[in-house]
């Protein structure tokens, strides 16, 4: 068999591009960019919190200073803030002060530069300044707050946030770094993922060229795992067997017909041939020419018969299934074939329960029923004087109705059961009667859409077989007493259970 | 009987209007289904015989489309589709009968002079039919032949209804089923002449003449044998 379609060229030295566009690298780097988004958020929302906790904590000192500062000048006037500001100057670790005269010169404090203007507002700021003990090149950053004192004189106090700053140098470095490592651990992770997913995606692909090259029996390797991929390996291998299945019916008729249709073609040109050459009168003409449309009609049958199963197998004839009263059905069929039975000295016994419904359609379940009839009446004769007699029931077994038909024939021995289903398989002893080995085929085809299923068995002697198929679900209509019937005696049934 | 064939086939068209033209039929052949509705509803046919797969216009949309027009014409359709459900879509396209092909041009000219008959009987059905010496009534459920009483069980008396209802016309074991049945399924072997054959032995056994005629390669016909 040749590939429909041309097959993807595959290259092993492209491994990585194609590592790259799998779907599992790509969820992977989509998962990977919102993590640490949000981890950047995460981080940025500590840092800016811990920075603003800081500069709440520096500012509420530098307002108590001033505030004890100001309460100084106040009670023990200039001198005694200067006095105060230079002890405090000294002191280590000690916060930034600067006393000045209202036209802006130096009186007291640790403070040599700050940006010229700062003094005029008053209120917070922040600035970069220097220490008198530093020199002005290596500016560090402050909040300082100006107080005017009485007279014109400035009150500057500040805090160094160089502390609030490194916090927030090393939150940034951290956020850099645990950037880095996220991208490394997920591009490590997704490459990991990736590879293995894609091994198995290639596993499954090969074996898929595999049977697209005609290796129908070919199947995905299941890794018993459980997950998505398994179940898609099982469903495609499920899918695998029917296509496999469908594949032998239809190798199967093909054979069929070449084998099974070739002979009576044949027959019908040998004939037509042995007329042409031999028949000498109109007569001999006329009876060889019927006997060609006899052949060429059992031809048609043939092929409507096979039609019919194979449609049947394609399982496309459901849109004509309704509710059936099969118990009507039996009867009739059974009826149409009673005077056949007697003139094959058959009794032809109905064992009918009334009102047994199913979901399906009509003529095909008639069909099936008359085909397991008339196979009855031509191999149901009793071997040895036996009971003479074929028995067509039907019955509710639980949630099924059970069809049957049975003779006292010679049966099928078990090891050929399975066999009789398939088409043109006729028994050496059948071969004597008339047929095509395709009736019971068509009724397992049958029972098949109706999802019902067919059994043969043994009657001792003879044959059984027997349609098991899913009982309708009773309309409440149904169990109104027929027209006639007097009501009284019908028991109530409210549940709409038919009572058997 | 004037008969229109809507058939894309050449040969099978020939062929059809040549057999039916031997019979005694005016038989006329439209080559598509755009120029069969034109010809159908120019009117003055009888029956029609329409393939169901043709050019320009499929048979079932020409017979639904007549069927708007308020055209009753009897309409055949020939299918190479014989599936159960293929005949149920047929007869709800307006379609009266329906025959799968291959078929015996005996089968096709049987159906259509019944349903040619049709046309022109009655709405309603006579009570009674009379065949010769032949009586049947319908709603006594009596059978009676020169005046005796024949005993009939209830299908075979529909079976001798359904001959007599179409006496002097042919009528194929393929008919029967269908009509006196309802089936419309293959039943394999001959299940139909033993039926006629339990009839007939009821209907004829004892008089001089038969009224249950074997129609070679056809099927039966009720004629009174002394005609």
């Amino acid at each position: 068999m040749t590939a429909p379609f041309e097959a993807p060229q595959r290259k092993r030295s492209k491994f990585l591009p194609t590592l790259f566009r799998t779907t599992a690298f790509k969820l992977t780097a989509v998962y990977l960019v919102i993590f640490a988004l949000f981890a950047a958020f995460v981080l940025g929302y500590v840092a800016w919190n811990a920075q603003r906790l800081l500069s709440d904590q520096i500012r509420s000192i530098i307002d108590a200073e001033i505030q004890g500062l100001a309460e100084q000048a106040r009670q023990g006037g200039i001198r005694r803030l200067v006095n105060i500001v230079e002890r405090r100057s000294r002191a280590p670790g000690a916060s930034l002060y600067l006393v000045t005269t209202p036209v802006g010169e130096r009186v007291a404090g640790n403070v040599e530069a700050i940006p010229p203007g700062t003094l005029d507002k008053t209120g917070e700021s922040e600035i970069e300044y220097a220490r008198t003990s530093e020199t002005i090149d290596t500016p560090s950053h402050a909040i300082v707050r100006v107080f005017v004192l009485p007279a014109g004189f400035r009150l500057l106090v500040g805090r160094d946030v160089e502390e609030r700053d490194r916090l927030g140098a090393v939150i940034r470095r951290a956020i850099g770094w645990s950037f880095a490592l996220i991208f490394v651990l997920g591009c490590f992770a997704s490459w990991f993922v990736a590879r293995r997913v894609l091994r198995r995606i290639d596993g499954m692909t090969e074996t898929a060229h595999g049977i697209m090259e005609g290796d129908l029996k070919g199947r995905l390797a299941i890794a018993g795992t459980g997950d998505e991929l398994d179940r898609l390996a099982l469903n495609l291998n499920a899918m695998l067997d029917r296509i496999g299945e469908l594949m032998a019916g239809m190798q199967q008729v093909t054979d069929n017909i070449a084998h099974d249709l070739k002979t009576p073609l044949t027959r019908l040109r040998n004939r037509a041939e042995e007329a042409l050459r031999t028949a000498k009168s109109p007569d001999a003409l006329r009876a060889a020419l019927d006997g060609a449309i006899e052949e060429a009609d059992n031809l048609i049958r043939v092929f409507n018969a096979l039609l019919m199963i194979a449609r049947l197998e394609a399982g496309r004839v459901s849109d004509t299934m309704a509710d059936l009263d099969l118990s009507e059905i039996v009867s009739g069929v059974a009826e149409l074939y009673e005077p056949l039975a007697e003139e094959a000295g058959l009794a032809l016994v109905g064992d009918v329960a009334p009102g047994l419904h199913i979901v399906g359609n009509r003529e095909l379940i008639g069909q099936a029923l008359a085909n397991l009839i008339d196979n009855a009446l031509k191999y149901g004769r009793p071997q040895d004087g036996g009971e003479a007699a074929v028995t067509v029931a039907a019955r509710r077994v639980g949630e099924e109705i059970e069809l049957s038909v049975a003779d006292r024939g010679a049966g099928i021995p078990e090891a050929d059961r399975g066999r009789v289903l398939d088409r043109f398989v006729r028994l050496d002893d059948s071969r004597s009667q008339p047929g095509f080995g395709l009736g019971l085929s068509m009724v397992a085809g049958v029972v098949r859409l109706h999802g019902g299923t067919l059994r043969l068995e043994d009657n001792a002697p003879g044959l059984r077989a027997v349609i098991a198929l899913p009982a309708a679900r009773p309309k409440p209509v149904e169990t109104l007493p027929p027209p006639g019937s007097e009501s009284s005696t019908a028991a109530p049934n409210p549940a709409g259970v038919p009572s058997l | 009987m004037r008969l229109l064939i809507v058939e894309d086939d050449a040969e099978a068209a020939a062929y059809l209007t040549k057999a039916f033209r031997e019979v005694g039929h005016v038989a006329d052949h439209a080559p598509d289904g755009l120029e069969g509705y034109a010809m159908a509803e120019g009117g003055g046919y009888d029956v029609l015989v329409i393939d169901r797969m043709l050019p320009r216009l499929d048979g079932l949309s020409l017979i639904r489309s007549l069927r708007e027009q308020k055209d009753e014409t009897p309409a055949l359709i020939l299918s190479a589709l014989a599936q159960v459900d293929d005949r149920v879509k047929g007869l709800r396209a307006g379609g009266d009968d329906y025959l799968p092909k291959p078929y015996a041009f005996s089968e096709l000219l049987a159906r259509v002079e019944v349903l040619a008959r049709r046309r022109g009987a009655p709405a309603a059905e006579p009570t009674t039919y009379r065949v010769g010496e032949l009586l049947l009534d319908r709603l006594a459920h009596r059978v009676t032949r020169e005046g005796q009483e024949i005993v009939l069980q209830p299908r075979e008396f529909r079976l001798l209804e359904y001959l007599m209802k179409h006496a002097g016309q042919v009528v194929t074991r393929t008919m029967l089923l269908e009509n006196v049945w309802d089936y419309h399924f293959d039943p394999q072997t001959n299940v139909i002449d033993v039926h006629v054959s339990r009839l007939r032995s009821k209907i004829d056994k004892g008089f001089e003449h038969p009224m249950i005629h074997t129609i070679r390669g056809a099927g039966y016909m009720v004629r009174d044998g002394t005609l």
